[in-house]
């Protein structure tokens, strides 16, 4: 049988089974297909825009093909490699290191910069309440429903950060890197169990001089009431000194604009998740380069 | 005798009341068919019955949400078959992934695959996530998807958690333990978290007993795990994924325009 529809060989497997009377209704072939996709779009009369395939076939094919794809790989990769099962339970033998799952072996790593109640419970609280304000936060009308960089960047740039960079570099740590004692080792290298390194740690208003308790907890207080002043401060200043007429911006009147239309709400929760991020990044400097443990020590809390 | 006819016996069959009675269209590709193809299978009906043309290429979805909901169905296929072997005692429950491992036709195999699946499950709602941002699809009209979206991460990662614990070997307790013992430091609510004298929690009576049953990882947390893995979080997920593909349904998916 000719096939009377270009390249739209799928269907017409359909149509055999169907009898060839189908062939007849079957919709026109596009001309700019030109043989090389097979799908035949269905374009209302009049409205030029429209660009709509039939879900059956053409959607539910790819996801059929997907499917099988996705399954036939999960069944070679059980078939080749055992989920692991170690000895039975015994809460009397700690292994050393004892990892969490890996999908959680980031905040495990915060620990190392961060006290439990922090590391464990209020930043991993702000990082879902974070991602569920993001779209009340972000009111950049443009790149909905496309991919592009240049009409996005600050947003795109701000995501890679906390999801690349600290979220799956710190996966990678926890996983690769630490051996017992959470100390570092490197792939390869002999996890040596014995290993103590010294870590002369001291907090922040000591190395300042400060020795009275009082004196040392209200500096470290201040130092983190002056990193989010400072922060927002700079944070005000660098919107506002967006430039006008930027052609990749929705907002003509540059910073002045945008402002205006973020409102002080949503700049001040971005502000605050934006530098509670950065503070991560700032404490991890300051553990590695000078050895700090807290920033601030109070009776209750330490940072 | 009579001449044996494949094609009669086929329009027997396709012409039977009984077959009607199921199946209500052909096959034939017809414009009209191809909606109804849709439209009249509750399955596919979670699918408009046209879509935008970049919704069907794998670059734009990566088709990253289906899979992702493509292996929780897996899960919950491979879950069953576990659980018709396990029992959640801490005198049983690594005895029977010995017996389901070596013993039980297929056990192994389903257990790698519901393992396997499970973290494939967490990798690919990542990516999808990913995915969702990359295209800027939470923005109107999608904001409250995206926030059901970020719900249905965190009881991904829950779904996984929780499974975890289930072996009973040295892995699961103390991979669980590290992660639960978080809980203790909860400010308030645990008993070593900041401020945790206003509540008067102690280690019986604070967040992570809660989590536990009990102050210390053992049968109880098993149980309760056990539970949660198999039946609260599963059908909770469930709840929040026919909102998220409802709302799929209602918005379209997203797209340039
Ligand atoms: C169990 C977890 C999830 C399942 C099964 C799931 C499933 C899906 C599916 C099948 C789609 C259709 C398009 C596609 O495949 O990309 C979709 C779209 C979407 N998902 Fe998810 N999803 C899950 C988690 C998430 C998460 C974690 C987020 C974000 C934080 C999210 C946000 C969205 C949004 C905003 C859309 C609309 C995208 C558009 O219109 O382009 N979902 N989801």
């Amino acid at each position: 049988m000719a096939d009377p529809t270009g390249g739209n060989v799928p269907s017409m497997k359909m149509q055999a089974a169907g009898g060839g009377a189908a062939a007849r209704s079957a919709p026109k072939p596009a001309p700019a297909a030109g043989g090389k996709r097979i799908e035949v779009p269905i374009k209302k009369a009049g409205s030029g825009i429209e660009d709509k395939l039939h879900t059956w076939p053409f959607l539910v094919r790819s996801e059929f093909l997907m499917s099988v794809a996705v399954i036939v790989i999960l069944a070679v990769w059980s078939l080749t490699i055992n989920a692991p099962l170690e000895g039975p339970a015994n809460t009397t033998r700690t292994p050393n290191p004892s990892k969490a799952p890996w999908y959680f072996l980031g905040l495990q790593e915060m620990l190392v910069f961060f006290d439990p109640w922090y590391a464990g419970v209020v930043l991993p609280s702000f990082v879902i309440v974070g991602l569920m304000l993001i779209p009340y936060l972000d009111i950049n009308p443009k790149g909905n429903g496309y991919y592009t960089f240049r009409e996005r960047k600050y947003e795109i740039l701000t995501f890679l950060l906390g999801f690349q960079v600290l979220w799956v570099s710190f996966i990678i740590i926890g996983t690769f890197f630490r051996g017992p004692g959470w100390n570092w080792f490197w792939p390869g290298q002999v996890w040596d169990p014995h290993l103590v390194e010294s870590l002369t740690n001291v907090d922040l208003p000591y190395l300042f001089g400060f020795r009275d308790y009082t004196a040392s907890a209200l500096f470290g207080l201040s130092c983190i009431v002056a990193y989010f002043v400072v922060g927002y401060v700079l944070f005000y200043m660098w919107v506002r000194a967006r430039p006008a007429n930027d052609p990749w911006s929705s907002f003509p009147g540059g910073g002045k604009e945008l402002l205006e239309h973020w409102g002080p709400v949503r700049f001040g929760i971005t502000g605050f998740l934006f530098l509670a991020m950065i503070g991560v990044l700032v404490k991890m400097a300051l553990r590695h380069a000078l050895n700090i443990k807290y920033i601030m020590v109070t009776p209750w809390i330490n940072i | 005798m009579a001449k044996f006819d494949l094609q009669e016996v086929k329009r027997q069959i396709v012409e039977s009341q009984a077959w009607q009675s199921i199946f209500r269209h052909g096959y034939e590709d017809t414009p009209r068919n191809r909606i109804l193809m849709v439209s009249g299978n509750i399955w596919l009906h979670l699918h408009p019955s046209k879509v935008q043309r970049h919704a069907t290429r794998l670059r734009f979805t990566w088709c990253m949400g289906g899979i992702t909901f493509l292996l929780f169905l897996v899960t919950v296929i491979t879950g069953i078959y576990l659980m018709f072997y396990y029992r959640p005692t801490a005198e049983y429950a690594y005895a029977d992934m010995k017996y389901l491992e070596f013993d039980m036709p297929f056990g192994m195999l389903m257990r790698n695959m519901h393992r396997w699946a499970a973290h494939g499950m967490v990798i690919a709602v990542w990516l999808h996530m990913f995915r969702v941002f990359m295209t800027g699809s939470y923005k109107p009209p999608r904001e409250f998807n995206w926030v059901v979206g970020v719900i249905l991460l965190v009881l991904t990662l829950l779904l996984s958690f929780t499974g975890y614990l289930l072996p009973w070997d040295q892995l699961s307790i103390w991979a669980v333990t590290v992660g639960s013992n978080m809980a203790r430091a909860t400010p308030l609510l645990g008993h070593e978290g900041p401020f945790h004298e206003v509540l008067g929690v102690n280690p019986i009576y604070d967040a992570r007993a809660f989590l536990f049953g009990g102050s210390e990882i053992g049968p109880h947390t098993l149980l309760r795990f056990y539970i949660l893995h198999c039946i609260f979080f599963p059908l909770l997920a469930s709840l929040f994924m026919a909102v998220h593909f409802w709302r799929i349904r209602r918005d379209g998916i997203s797209g340039p325009l």
